[in-house]
């Protein structure tokens, strides 16, 4: 049963599977394929209406009160539309390709935990039916792995999608993406790496319930959250963070469909329904990613227990928040910064983002050790932070070297011409 | 922190009083509804009738000529003798313009002599099919109460506030090129309007540029000629169309 075993770490398959905890999954299923639908949809709403708060515009306004139903009648009229398929495209992969950008992103939300009470002693898990389950579709020991994984698989869409169309603007468009993705993916994962690190585990789940609890104490009295974000050094956070808004392919990082250069990018080709495949695997990636960035940073839906309302509950609206604030904070993201050229892109990926994350992971292994060897801490982080500091200046004398060589190479070429 | 600065611009925009006017509300009171147009917004063309119902159209094809996207099709005819249709010898007997083409620069309302010509503020017309989109003399003629002829594809919801202006009324240039004449009545009497009032406002009213060059103008019931240079006060240079046309 290694199925089971990959997908053990639920209360609900300990005991084995019978009808019940088979129709259980699939009402997990059902509900989350539907919540994630809907919440998209309320996505493009959402950053549409105060994109345009943002910019002193109304934004949509018709469609339903407050243009709520703006995203139905932009689907409807997509649907009905001609499907086109380029006469020079590569018919098979032209198809597949909105598949394969669309479904990783519903993939990747099966993992995150989106509610659960994780003060008491059930570490999130709800009753449901009279079995003990927790409120997320799936939690697999490798949950942070198959995020990776999708996000990677999701580069495939993308990159299919341009080479597939047989037409300019879509290659050059998929190729950026390629490069794009490929590179900050590395960044993305060290990131991740840091989490890993302190949570112990790769589990979405048991990533948050390190992070559950009372918190650290502040002049007695205040509690600071034990969120990663914290505990890992703010750093990793701000790496993920940059490196996530690169993997979605979403301003200031939208080099993939620069509308000003080419078109619409990787999707010019697309219409109808695949593109409203690719549209909406857009929007369904800011969600999930926002999701998983307040998972590994944010303590997922842990949090405290106010009034009233039952504990499991209480984690929905915790998560909720906390996704909203995230949501908000892309779009805010979008409708300030311009795009980064392609070559600044490369440099802050290649130069900035990686070294940082790789250095800051391995000042964190450091650290972990000391604790557990018993280390005097002060200077395990002191002696850490001097040689990360020390990699820095050397990374950054041979990027100028590097550079000061390939300039007098340059140089003499032309003077040899 | 020179990076983060944009951060704080937009997130004020939040709280502003957004300027947007909604337009699809068509009321005032509901906060939207159609906004005051300039006087000299350039619109769909009518074509004017003297007060005697007259057409003012003498079929000369000046307006055909001067357009720059070619949209004016015009053919004169003799008046019949009998039965004439314009003061004068001739008249227009085809008027068409094709509004797929036009780009209401107002050309033709400079060009024409007889102030035929001239555009409303209506921008909101939109036909569906190629036909309708070229209007004929039938459809550009003013009817019996001086107004245009609303057609079915028109919004003249506002006709009230905007029939009173006319662009040629308001044009850019006056009729002989002078903008001197600017608060003088210059427009000869419109059906169903009679005598528009005087244009105002091109320079400060009662200035000594304004009075002093009218003045010579008028005074020599003609095109302004060399004499009429030397009236003009030193402070008057830039009225480039006055030798030009002369």
């Amino acid at each position: 049963m290694i199925i089971v075993q990959v997908l053990a770490a639920d209360p609900l398959l300990s005991d084995g599977i019978g009808l019940a905890e088979v129709l259980i999954v699939l009402l997990k299923t059902l509900v989350a394929f539907g919540l994630l639908l809907v919440s998209v949809i309320l996505m493009i709403w959402f950053e549409r209406k105060v994109i345009s708060d943002l910019q002193n515009r109304v934004g949509p306004n018709k469609a339903g009160p407050w243009g709520l139903l703006q995203t139905l009648a932009d689907g409807l009229k997509l649907i009905m539309k001609e499907d086109l398929i380029p006469a020079k495209a590569d018919r098979r992969v032209f198809v597949l390709a909105p598949f394969l950008s669309a479904v990783p992103a519903f993939v990747t939300f099966a993992v995150v935990p989106i509610g659960g009470g994780f003060d008491g002693e059930k570490f999130g898990a709800i009753s449901l039916f009279g079995h003990d389950t927790y409120l997320q579709l799936a939690d697999p020991p490798i949950g942070v792995l198959l995020v990776l994984a999708m996000s990677s698989i999701a580069v495939y869409g993308v990159m299919l999608a341009g080479w597939s169309s047989g037409s300019k603007w879509p290659l050059v468009g998929g190729v950026r993406g390629t490069a794009q993705m490929v590179s900050y993916e590395a960044a993305l994962s060290l990131a991740v790496v840091s989490v890993v690190l302190l949570a112990g585990s790769l589990s979405t789940h048991d990533i948050v319930v390190a992070q559950a609890g009372s918190g650290y104490e502040l002049f007695g009295a205040v509690g600071i959250p034990r969120w990663n974000i914290i505990a890992t050094g703010v750093v990793p956070f701000v790496i993920f963070l940059v490196a996530a808004t690169a993997e979605l392919n979403r301003p200031p990082f939208d080099l993939v469909e620069a509308e000003q250069e080419l078109v619409g990018g990787f999707h010019t080709e697309y219409s109808s329904f695949r593109f409203a495949l690719f549209y909406l695997a857009e929007f369904m990636n800011t969600i999930t990613m926002s999701a998983i960035i307040v998972t590994l940073f944010f303590g997922g839906p842990a949090g405290p227990i106010l009034f009233g309302l039952p504990g499991w509950l209480w984690g929905i609206v915790w998560f909720t928040l906390k996704l909203f604030a995230f949501l908000f904070m892309f779009v805010w993201v979008r409708a300030t910064l311009p795009r980064f050229r392609y070559d600044q892109l490369m440099t802050i990926g290649w130069k900035a983002l990686i070294p940082l994350a790789l250095g800051w992971v391995l000042v964190l292994a450091a650290i972990n050790i000391g604790r557990d060897e018993g280390w005097n801490m002060v200077v395990v982080v002191g002696g850490s932070l001097v040689v990360l500091v020390a990699a820095w200046a050397a990374l950054t004398a041979a990027v100028d070297v590097a550079r000061a060589r390939h300039l007098s190479e340059e140089a003499e070429e032309e003077a040899l011409v | 922190m020179g990076y983060l600065d944009g951060f704080r611009v937009t997130f004020r925009k939040l709280f502003e009083k957004r300027l947007t006017r909604d337009y699809s509300k068509h009321s005032e009171a509901e906060g939207g509804g159609k906004a005051v147009k300039p006087v000299r917004l350039h619109g769909r063309h009518v074509l004017n009738r003297y007060e005697d119902g007259m057409e003012k159209c003498i079929g000369c094809e000046l307006c055909a000529g001067v357009c720059p996207a070619r949209c004016i099709y015009v053919r004169g005819a003799d008046n019949p003798a009998d039965d004439p249709v314009s003061p004068g010898e001739r008249y227009g007997y085809i008027y068409e313009i094709n509004y797929l083409r036009c780009i209401h620069c107002d050309l033709c309302v400079e060009a024409c002599p007889t102030e035929a010509i001239t555009e409303t503020k209506l921008f909101e017309f939109s036909f569906t099919n190629r036909d309708d989109a070229i209007y004929t003399k039938a459809e550009l003629m003013v009817g019996d109460d001086g107004l245009p002829r609303m057609l079915p594809w028109e919004d003249w919801s506002d006709i009230d506030a905007v029939a009173q202006h006319t662009s040629a009324w308001v044009r850019a240039t006056a009729p002989s090129g002078a903008a001197a004449y600017e608060g003088r009545v210059q427009w000869s009497a419109e059906l169903g309007f009679g005598v528009r009032p005087p244009e105002q406002g091109q320079s400060a009213p009662g200035s000594q540029a304004d009075t002093g060059e009218a003045g010579a103008i008028l005074g020599h019931a003609g095109e302004p000629e060399g004499d009429a240079e030397a009236d003009r006060p030193a402070g008057s240079e830039g009225d480039e169309h006055h030798g030009g046309q002369g």
